[in-house]
């Protein structure tokens, strides 16, 4: 209760404190070159510098921010991996020589790729399938809540629930996990999902697709209502079907949005970490990079090859990022 | 031949009636054009032609062919939107081209007709464009491209000029008006707001009102006789005035007291018994002239003068109360407002409508 309240205040003070600074500082910046009663070309310069300077004022407190957590860590990083585990003595290249033969993480790039190349591909043709059959029927916006609902559960909590899912009991003992349940019921045996190497990383994936799949489709239900329904009904005179008019008239009008939902889960993959750590962490060869990163900054205590993977997961995601920006960027200004 | 046969065609949204049971039928190379106020149900009765919208109740024939369930793709239907609707992601050439792949067409068919179509629309040099680098006059040409390339039995227009602009829209009626009698078979129905595209384009123009057909017929006729002060008012701009009258004295002629007390006699029977019952009486702006004798149809003050060069149109007041008498005299005229004039007008183009609002002049 007592926390509530502390979290509330600090909220409320925080907002007050933001307002109080906007107003003051624009105020002060009136004050020192003012523009009211003032001749005109002092009004005119005033006004001019004063203009040339909010912006600043403004944006100030955010790149201060921006600047302090972002691109500070990031030097940070770098000057990390290139030093010991310690950050005492400087190794140059030597935390990444060990990296690039360590076998761990050459399981966990391999690993990322796998989920690379499945969880944006699954999440985002189950959205794009759903949002277009939901549109359709009648209960559909009941449908897309009860999709949608996985997106407000944490990446941990989604992992608790699943592993309720995977569970495996010994011999003997009943089967209360609903994947082994289910397997039991059709005659087969009892497994343990999650330690079954190469197959546990799909088992884990599933969970990010559980949870993805709603971003995608309300992104893509929201992009299949733009479209002219014009252009769907000129496609039905020209004789096409239910699948042409879908695949040749639908999809290609919003490829772009496609596109920007297919790198944001991709963006999200490539920092999956939540999922791991809590259903394997890493074990039975279902090791991520982000989650190897956690270990050996954490718990390993060495602040040089941590560093040096997190430098790895930053180069992958660089470019995806700017392919991604600059697709939003084309989607909001083509049209 | 019978191009296209509506009988007793229906349309109910749930419980709401939009279409009230038409029936229609248009020849084969007959021009068609649909009118009538906004929300009377033009746009749902051709997208029911098309097949884009169920049919409620009644027959559809096309070319003799009961088309009540056949796909708009089978129908032998072209429409052209008021949108365009052209595919944004691809080229005038794949437009036009898309439905002859979907079914199927030979490769240097669909080249011969997509070349024939642009060659027809003057689109040949923007064949490798996207919609969205074409004027909006150039994109409607590629819709009517496509629907060209279709190579319908009727081709459907709703609104197709009214995203353009004003001079556009002259240069594209005329485009259209050539296709036509370059496609003398094919029949067209047009749907429009415009007058002068219905008077202009029509072989006969389809008055509609609330989901009923007013009046079909030719574009003179419909302004020389039209059956009802519905179409009266519908057809002609500015609009025909309206008197109320009495009538005072039926047989081949009929005399009748206007408002205002003025006796007027018109060359229109009414028959035997209808003295004493209430009528309307018309007369179109163009048809009035300034009484120079004491022979008049009214007589009344000018409040507004409205010279518009080519025509001067003068707002009369007097005869009925905030219902000014608009007349539309040529040129440029010295009139000046608060000026009291006589009008009067050529007998032969008197209307007189019965209470129930039916024209007299066309039993
Ligand atoms: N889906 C619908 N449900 C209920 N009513 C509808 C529906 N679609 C159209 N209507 C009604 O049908 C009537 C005819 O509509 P329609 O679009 O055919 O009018 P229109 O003559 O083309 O008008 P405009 O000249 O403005 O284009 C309108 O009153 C409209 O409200
Ligand atoms: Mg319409």
């Amino acid at each position: 209760m007592q926390q509530l309240f502390a979290a509330i205040v600090t909220m409320a003070l925080g907002v007050l404190a933001c307002a109080a600074y906007f107003y003051l500082s624009n105020l002060l910046l009136d004050r020192i070159f003012p523009s009211k009663n003032r001749s005109g070309p002092e009004a005119s310069r005033n006004l001019r510098i004063a203009g040339a300077i909010r912006p600043w004022l403004f944006l100030g407190p955010a790149l201060i921010a921006l600047g302090l957590f972002l691109v500070y860590p990031v030097f940070g990083t770098l000057w990390y991996s290139l030093h010991d585990r310690n950050g005492t003595t400087f190794v140059g290249l030597e935390n990444f020589r060990w990296l690039f033969q360590d076998g761990e993480f050459r399981q966990s790039i391999f690993n990322n790729f796998l989920w690379l190349l499945v969880v944006p591909a699954l999440s985002t043709f189950f959205g794009l399938i759903i949002a277009a059959m939901t549109d359709r029927i009648a209960w559909g916006g009941f449908a897309k809540t009860l999709i949608f609902m996985p997106m407000a559960i944490s990446f941990v909590g989604a992992s608790v629930i699943w592993k309720f899912i995977y569970d495996y009991r010994g011999e003997g003992s009943e089967q209360i996990g609903l994947l082994n349940a289910l397997v039991v019921y059709f005659g087969g045996e009892p497994q343990a999902w999650i330690s079954l190497p190469f197959w546990n990383n799909f088992f884990l994936m599933a969970i990010l697709i559980w949870i993805q799949t709603g971003f995608a489709m309300v992104i893509l239900s929201a992009a299949l209502r733009g479209i002219p329904e014009e252009t769907v009904e000129a496609a039905v005179i020209d004789g096409a079907n239910g699948f042409q008019i879908f695949f040749k008239i639908m999809i290609p009008q919003i490829w772009g949005t496609i596109a920007v939902v297919w790198t944001t889960i991709t963006i999200l993959v490539l920092k999956v970490f939540d999922i791991v750590l809590a259903m394997t962490n890493g074990q039975w060869q279902s090791q991520v990079l982000a989650n190897l990163m956690f270990s050996w900054m954490f718990r390993g205590s060495d602040n040089g090859r941590g560093a040096a993977i997190a430098l790895v997961i930053m180069v992958l995601v660089i470019p995806i990022i700017y392919w991604n920006i600059r697709n939003a960027r084309r989607e909001m200004g083509g049209r | 031949m019978a191009g296209l046969t509506l009988t007793n065609i229906r349309k109910t949204y749930g419980a709401v009636n939009v279409i009230h049971g038409i029936d229609l039928e248009v020849q084969q190379g007959e021009f068609v054009v649909f009118v009538g106020p906004s929300g009377c149900g033009k746009s749902t009765l051709l997208r029911m032609i098309a097949g884009l919208e169920d049919i409620t109740g009644g027959d559809m024939f096309i070319d003799g062919e009961k088309v009540n369930d056949v796909p708009p793709s089978k129908r032998g239907i072209a429409m052209v939107f008021q949108s365009y609707a052209l595919y944004p992601h691809m080229t005038v050439y794949d437009n036009m081209a898309f439905g002859m792949r979907i079914s199927g067409e030979k490769k240097e068919e669909i080249d011969r007709r997509v070349r024939s179509a642009a060659d027809i629309l003057q689109l040949t040099a923007y064949l490798e464009r996207l919609p969205k680098a074409l004027s909006g006059g150039q994109r409607q040409r590629v819709a009517i491209g496509r629907a060209i390339c279709r190579d319908p039995k009727v081709f459907l227009f709703d609104e197709p000029l009214s995203n353009l602009d004003a001079a556009l829209r002259v240069a594209t009626r005329i485009e259209i008006a050539k296709l036509k009698e370059s496609m003398p078979d094919t029949t067209m129905v047009y749907v429009t707001h415009d007058q002068v595209e219905a008077m202009t384009l029509a072989d006969r123009i389809v008055v509609l009102s609330a989901g009923r057909i007013e009046q079909v017929g030719a574009p003179l006729e419909l302004y020389e006789r039209p059956a009802n002060l519905f179409v009266a008012k519908f057809i002609g701009s500015p609009a025909m005035n309206v008197i109320p009258a009495t009538i005072t004295a039926g047989g081949a002629q009929t005399t009748v007291t206007l408002a205002g007390g003025k006796s007027v006699t018109l060359d229109i029977a009414t028959g035997t018994g209808v003295a004493g019952k209430a009528a309307s009486f018309g007369v179109r702006p163009e048809d009035l002239q300034v009484s120079g004798t004491d022979e008049f149809l009214f007589e009344g003050t000018v409040s507004i003068v409205e010279a518009l060069g080519e025509v001067t149109l003068l707002y009369i007041e007097g005869l009925v109360k905030d219902e000014p008498i608009i007349v539309k005299l040529p040129g440029t005229l010295p009139i000046k407002r608060g000026e009291t004039l006589r009008f009067t007008a050529d007998r032969a183009k008197l209307h007189l409508f019965d209470a129930a609002g039916l024209s007299y002049r066309s039993r």
